[in-house]
């Protein structure tokens, strides 16, 4: 069963309607979503676990988990 | 995660609201609100006061934990025009407020010991008023800034409870203008 497709779940902030607030920032288990130079959040999608925290913390509700095939 | 001492600063915003019922020249400590996240963004280029530091924003996420409907907010509270609308809306309701200070500054005006709340509901406030060692027109400022400060708690606690718990930090004009700031200063990132 080698072939099976391995899906993983990242978050992805919508950066035009992002207000650099950076709740979801205190909300991360991995610290894998910062605010860069004040203007928007970034996730690192190494260290991002696709737990979904942010995103039911983000007050403008702008980041999305997507699943990604690796 | 472990709590740190400016995980805490929520204090200082309840303590900050709560001294203006009691003396309402407190009110003039909420201009370190203003000024704080400015420069930290000017200066810094950064957004670390509501990142960090912001008292009021971490005392709505407090409330929010437990009276929050969390829902998301409707699109067109997260537009550009409306929280640049707000912005603007905002900041000429300041000049006006500093205008009316202006006013009582130079004797063309009376003192008004009331705090308007939504910038149309004036609430009788003199209890909080035992005269001033300086002109009226510091107490003027001191309650036309506290009406300033109690409106945008108002709108925070109504966001709050209809959305999620930070909804306020949306449409924050400080919030919107430090970001703002951040752009011109360091470009898109
Ligand atoms: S919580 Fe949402 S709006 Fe706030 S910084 Fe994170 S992604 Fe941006
Ligand atoms: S999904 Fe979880 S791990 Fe990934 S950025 Fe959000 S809170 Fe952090
Ligand atoms: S957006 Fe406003 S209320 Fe929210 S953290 Fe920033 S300054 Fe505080």
């Amino acid at each position: 069963m080698g072939t099976a497709v391995r899906k993983k779940r990242t978050a992805r902030v919508d950066s035009s309607s992002c207000v650099a607030c950076g709740c979801c920032v205190k909300v991360c288990p991995k610290a894998a979503i910062q605010i860069v130079k004040g203007v928007v959040a970034r996730v690192n999608p190494e260290t991002c676990i696709g737990c979904g925290k942010c995103a039911r913390e983000c007050p403008a509700s702008v980041i999305a988990l997507e699943e990604a095939v690796v | 995660m472990k709590k740190k001492w400016y995980d805490y600063l929520w204090i200082l915003s309840l303590t900050y609201l709560i001294l203006g019922f009691f003396n309402i020249l407190f009110a003039w400590l909420g201009l370190l609100c203003f000024f704080i996240p400015l420069l930290i963004s000017a200066i810094g280029g950064s957004k670390a006061y509501c990142n960090r530091y912001c008292g009021r924003g971490q005392l709505l996420g407090l409330l929010g934990k437990r009276f929050s409907r969390k829902r998301d907010i409707p699109k067109w509270m997260k537009h550009k025009a409306f929280r640049y609308g707000f912005l603007a809306f905002f900041f000429t309701m300041f000049f006006l407020m500093l205008w009316n200070t202006y006013l009582v500054f130079a004797g063309a005006r009376e003192l008004g010991q009331v705090v308007t709340l939504l910038w149309t509901f004036k609430l009788p406030w003199h209890w909080a008023y035992h005269g001033t060692l300086f002109h009226p027109g510091v107490a003027q400022f001191a309650f036309g800034f506290y009406s300033v400060m109690l409106t945008s708690t108002v709108l925070g606690l109504i966001t709050m409870l209809l959305f999620k718990p930070r909804s306020w930090c949306v449409y924050c004009p400080m919030g919107t203008m430090t970001q703002l700031i951040c752009r011109a200063r360091n470009g898109k990132p």
